[in-house]
């Protein structure tokens, strides 16, 4: 459904797209008014393709080369503090470069989007995917959104605009696409008509704010001032941080909304979480982004060997959709937890906090086990995520879980 | 004064009131006092004075803001006949 109600499935067109060809080529659909970025590998080709159709007319986008990704964000917070709509992408050390002003972005509650082609971060320097990036950010108050093929990464960066502009959201948004493994790869991605995209991403709302000179759109307006950013301190820094709660809990309730509305236009339904043969399973492993396309192949060959194997493919992080994955989760006895990023010290890497945190309290719950893989584009191949499978029936025969976290594919272990 | 809840408050820390309504003079210990009858009208003090709290009359004479001024005694230095004087709030 358009936002002006009309009920449509649209005619579609197939195009040969890699991961970041789709960003720009979704992006060049939206006709976003600002684009500021700076290449990075494995981000570079949005940019490229992007600046392209700048050059070639076919967008109206005001595109700001700027020296840096601190540049880049900044530019993209004053561009959406004015009201326009921005676009930005990066990749690993560029989003480490963006850092102070990822938080800003959030905080000032500006709705930018940004693809981040997940790439493994320095040092030592490495180009390739992982999500040590992205699960760096995740305090910094964006959505984060985990693409598991160049299809998805084609929809969420439409659908993005929506979800991050709902009036009871305003937050920004990252669409994570795998480094190489998606950025890189060709597929196979049905396209829609540009009026129909522009139908359904419409205009950008604005929500009513309280300023000083009394109620106004939230954008900065010569002829209505308002004052953004402002020094916040022991009085009034902890509401405002509340405020960014809020908005993740009501961002959780209707996300689910946009992507409705995008599988009436597109016929494509995404979910927060994608369960797969969850029904009877015995062992399952959860995971984001390409790497549970993989998941999904073994466990049917899995099936085919009698075991009843399933998988969860989560794909909305933050805000985290703990009663969604419960739900998938149901009754499964054991619960893998495949993450390609490591965090030094804790007690293990960041989803499996994330879901012995929803769990704990919980009398009923999965035994859990994290499992690390990937890390700085190392290949998650089908017989690694079969390693995890056996690991988790051994789990299921003994009623006990060695350790909390172990690696796949390290040499050594 | 009670401050809003968290629910009051504008998003996106917005400002619902003026700078001019945070009245900032309470700040210092002291606060300048203008001698009129030595001033000669330079309104150096008015240039100098980093809060912009030293205002100009019509009748060319200047005037601390008490409501701004913090007391930091840079009109009183730089005044050149001395007809500032730095007095306890």
């Amino acid at each position: 459904m358009h936002r002006d109600g009309e009920k449509i499935m649209a005619k579609q067109k197939l195009m040969g797209l890699n991961g970041d060809e789709a960003v720009a080529y979704a992006t060049k659909q939206v006709n976003p008014d600002v684009v500021a970025a700076y290449p990075i590998t494995p981000q570079t080709i949005i940019v490229e393709r992007f600046s392209e159709y700048v050059a070639n007319g076919e967008v109206d986008t005001e595109f700001v080369a700027v020296e840096s990704e601190h540049s880049a964000m900044s530019t993209s917070v004053g561009a959406s503090a004015t009201g326009a709509r921005a676009f930005t992408a990066t990749a690993a050390n560029g989003l480490a470069l963006m850092w102070e002003i990822v938080y800003i972005a959030s905080s000032l509650r500006l709705p930018i989007v940004m693809a981040l082609a997940n790439r493994a971060l320095s040092g030592p320097i490495n180009i390739h995917n992982d999500h040590s990036d992205g699960m760096g950010a995740r305090d910094s108050g964006w959505i984060q959104i985990y693409c598991e093929n160049a299809q998805e990464v084609y929809d969420t960066s439409i659908a993005a605009w929506r979800m991050a502009e709902h009036l009871k959201v305003q937050l920004p948004i990252m669409v994570c696409l795998d480094g190489f493994t998606l950025s890189h790869t060709m597929e196979n991605v049905m396209t829609l008509d540009d009026e129909t995209v522009h139908k359904f991403v419409g205009e950008r709302p604005f929500i009513k704010v309280e300023g000083h000179l009394g109620e106004g759109e939230f954008r900065l307006n010569p002829e209505m001032p308002l004052t953004m950013g402002p020094l916040d301190l022991q009085d009034f820094y902890f509401e405002h941080k509340i405020h960014q709660v809020e908005a993740m809990e009501e961002a959780l309730k209707y996300i689910t909304d946009i992507d409705k509305e995008w599988a009436e236009v597109s016929g494509r339904k995404y979910d927060y979480v994608e369960p797969y043969m969850m029904e009877d399973a015995e062992v399952a492993l959860i995971g984001m982004g390409s790497m549970v396309g993989t998941i999904r192949y073994v466990v049917d060959e899995l099936r085919e060997e009698g075991i009843k194997a399933g998988m969860i493919k989560l794909r909305l992080f933050r805000p985290f959709p703990s009663e969604a994955i419960k739900k998938a989760v149901g009754k499964v006895p054991v619960l893998g937890v495949m993450e390609k990023c490591l965090s030094f010290g804790a007690p293990a890497s960041p989803l499996m906090e994330e879901l012995m945190t929803t769990y704990y309290h919980d009398k009923e719950k999965p035994m859990m086990k994290n499992y690390v893989v990937g890390l700085g584009g190392r290949d998650v191949s089908p017989d690694m995520i079969k390693q995890a499978y056996k690991d988790m029936l051994k789990i299921k025969k003994t009623g006990k879980v060695d350790k909390l976290l172990t690696t796949i594919g390290v040499r050594g272990e | 004064m009670s401050k809003r809840t968290w629910q009051e408050l504008p998003k996106g820390a917005v400002s619902y009131k003026s700078s001019m309504d945070y009245k900032t003079g309470d700040w210092g210990v002291e606060a300048p006092k203008i001698d009129h009858s030595k001033c000669t009208k330079c309104t150096l003090c008015h240039f100098f004075c980093p809060e912009g709290a030293i205002l100009m009359r019509e009748d060319g004479y200047t005037e601390p803001d008490l409501d701004y001024c913090k007391g930091c005694g840079i009109c009183a230095k730089e005044c050149p006949v001395k007809c500032i004087e730095m007095v306890r709030k």
